[in-house]
């Protein structure tokens, strides 16, 4: 496949740069000092280490020998983001963008928060490096992932309510940029995801392509081959482009990923953007959209507050138009289901995002060649969706 | 030449600046925002903006943000926006132009919208989240309906930038007078005045300054170095305040009558 994105960051007709006028000096300085950065060997070195002694990378490849016997398919592989500093993969985006900050020379950072995650890891990196740190979180986030919201306060962020739309991520993004356009001078968006306008889709792959480059390594030294079928959940997607982005050109390997269907896709209670959306412009670039027909960007739902999102990142609208990868939905009832089931045969809690992904594996493994192997994106530990485990049972 | 550049050249001649004043369309409703259009042309405003309401605002401020998602709850689209504009333009030679989000658009499609502003009767389009970078996919169809493709250009535009803006730019150039989203800080005279001489060292093009200007004093300052001024979320807020209100138009009346005298 061609290395997208092209110099004005779309792929092919996704991406690009739609941001008003204030934020476009910024989001120009911010691509240049990211080449820099990239020509930058000292500046890996350092990402590098942070993520070695900091992160606790490289996190395990945990072969769920339980699952597999009990699902009596395809041998399944648990990629350990969960085992990260902080819970999740989040700190792998969140140290690259901070270090790139402080290269700028900004010492104040801003960021949305959807399950709290994000919202979480940038805190950490801010207190890490000395920053100024708030946080924008929907009022309804707050409430259902209320841990997370203690966890940044502790670490000295402030966290700001979100009261408008549905209070949930999309809302913390409008108030996140609208918070930007008024401070951009001396503050570094950090941006949690694959979305946002260019560089940071193609940013935060290359911050999160970690996840990936270790799963092939740790692969080839295991099982002397690379996997079947890698499977991770997407709402923005910086978990699944991570995973998949290093095996985009090996064709032997399928991917899905997953989004939240919700309470069901026939219903407007969903996360699906590329299974239930068309394409349209949200938050700096074009991808698939949930929104009505005349272009108003509809409200997303999902149990788990980290794929609440009605867009998707624009590399993923690009691999599912050119097929390279499938995209499919898993209701909140199928991920519910599979949060427990892990728990239960592996002792691992997964966050309700990543039991998506969990959900999805749970369908195909069995069908798959006991010599096949699938690798699921454990992307996140589920401690902070106890409470909403609990409410629903 | 459109109607807006006729409207600057005519105002120069008296020696005026122009006072552009921004609607949400659909709030508190499409019939009540083509009066209201009606009542500001007698009270001295010389072009519109009509603001087309989004889901999504992230250029705008509390005020606006909340208009719009009036609006948005009483059923205005697109389409309804135009429709409304059609119907002002039989009794209005007033310039008009379109303010908005570009995905309301682009759901439209960028070809049959371009078709159905003209043929409605607007006169240009202000697309917040279409910098020159993306603005080429709508232009293409716009610029050929003839319609002024509005260009901002903010505080934070650096010199090489604005000679790029200025190269594709039409109608008058719109700048926003502050680091910051609509109606929410008053900008500061004097940086304004270095920043509008500034442009105006590159361009004969007429220049506009908004964002946060609430009062006559501030739009007799701006008018003294700038051609226009846009008066936004502190007319909004004043419909929404008095919005079942006999006197609103005469309120709003009133309040833009005396921004405009500080503009002649």
């Amino acid at each position: 496949m061609k290395t997208l994105p092209d110099k004005k960051g779309h792929f092919d007709i996704f991406g690009g740069r739609y941001a008003a006028e204030t934020l476009m000096p910024a989001l120009l300085e911010l691509e240049e000092a990211y080449a820099g950065a990239r020509r930058d060997k000292s500046f890996e070195q350092e990402f590098a280490a942070y993520r070695r002694d900091y992160a606790g990378r490289p996190t395990p490849l945990y072969p769920a020998q339980r699952m597999t016997r009990t699902l009596g398919g395809a041998k399944i592989y648990l990629k350990r983001e969960d085992l990260n500093h902080t819970g999740s993969h989040k700190i792998n985006n969140t140290l690259g963008q901070a270090l790139l900050a402080r290269r700028m020379g900004k010492k104040k950072v801003i960021a949305e928060t959807g399950a709290g995650q994000h919202g979480v890891a940038t805190a950490t990196v801010a207190a890490l490096f000395g920053m100024e740190c708030k946080i924008f979180m929907g009022e309804e986030d707050i409430r259902r992932q209320a841990p997370n919201v203690f966890r940044m306060k502790i670490l000295g962020a402030e966290v700001v309510p979100v009261k408008s739309g549905t209070a949930t991520l999309k809302d913390a993004m409008n108030e996140a940029m609208r918070y930007w356009v008024g401070s951009v001078r001396d503050t570094f968006y950090i941006i949690g995801t694959t979305a946002g306008p260019h560089p940071y889709p193609m940013m935060v792959r290359n911050f999160q392509s970690v996840i990936g480059r270790e799963i092939k390594r740790q692969l080839a030294h295991r099982e002397g081959r690379g996997p079947d079928a890698l499977v991770a959940c997407v709402g923005g997607g910086s978990n699944a482009m991570g995973t998949f982005y290093p095996f985009r050109n090996d064709p032997a390997v399928k991917m899905f990923g997953v989004e939240a269907a919700g309470r069901g896709l026939a219903t407007s209670e969903h996360s699906a953007s590329i299974s239930g959306g068309k394409i349209g412009v949200l938050h700096g670039n074009k991808t698939y959209l949930l929104q009505d027909e005349h272009g108003q960007v509809r409200d997303a739902y999902s149990i788990a507050a980290g794929l609440d999102y009605p867009g998707v990142g624009p590399e993923h609208a690009y691999f599912a138009a050119v097929g390279r990868v499938s995209y499919v939905a898993v209701t909140d009832k199928e991920a519910v289901e599979a949060f427990l089931f892990l728990s239960r045969q592996e002792g691992i809690i997964p966050a309700l995002e990543s039991a998506h992904a969990i959900a999805h594996a749970l369908k195909i493994a069995p069908s798959m060649n006991k010599n096949e192997i699938i690798v699921i994106c454990l992307s996140g530990r589920g401690d902070k969706d106890a409470q909403t485990i609990m409410e629903t049972l | 030449m459109g109607r807006i550049s006729e409207k600057f050249i005519a105002l120069q001649a008296r020696n005026e600046k122009a006072l552009i004043v921004y609607l949400t369309a659909g709030d508190p409703s499409l019939a009540k925002t083509r009066e209201l259009i009606l009542e500001l042309e007698k009270a001295g405003a010389d072009m519109i903006e009509i603001g087309v309401p989004f889901s999504d605002p992230t250029a705008d401020g509390p005020v606006i943000q909340a208009a719009a998602q009036r609006a948005l709850k009483n059923g205005t689209t697109l389409a309804g926006v135009l429709a409304m504009i059609a119907e002002l333009r039989r009794v209005s030679a007033i310039p008009v132009l379109l303010f908005g989000y570009y995905n309301p658009i682009f759901a439209c499609g960028p070809e049959k919208f371009a078709a159905a502003a003209r043929e409605a009767g607007a006169d240009g389009l202000l697309v917040v989240d279409l910098p020159p970078e993306e603005a080429a996919e709508l232009r293409v169809h716009t610029d050929a309906a003839g319609l002024d493709f509005i260009s901002l250009v903010a505080p934070t535009t650096g010199r090489d930038r604005l000679k790029t803006i200025l190269r594709t730019a039409a109608g008058f150039l719109y700048y926003i007078s502050i680091t910051g989203v609509t109606g929410t800080a008053a900008p500061k005279i004097e940086d304004l005045a270095r920043d509008v001489a500034k442009i105006r060292r590159l361009t004969k093009m007429p220049i506009a300054v908004g964002f946060g200007i609430t009062n006559a004093a501030q739009a007799e300052a701006i008018g003294a170095v700038a051609d226009g001024v846009v008066i936004g979320s502190a007319v909004v807020k004043l419909i929404d305040e008095h919005h079942n209100h006999p006197d609103l138009l005469a309120v709003v009346s009133r309040y833009i009558g005396g921004i405009k005298a500080a503009l002649r």
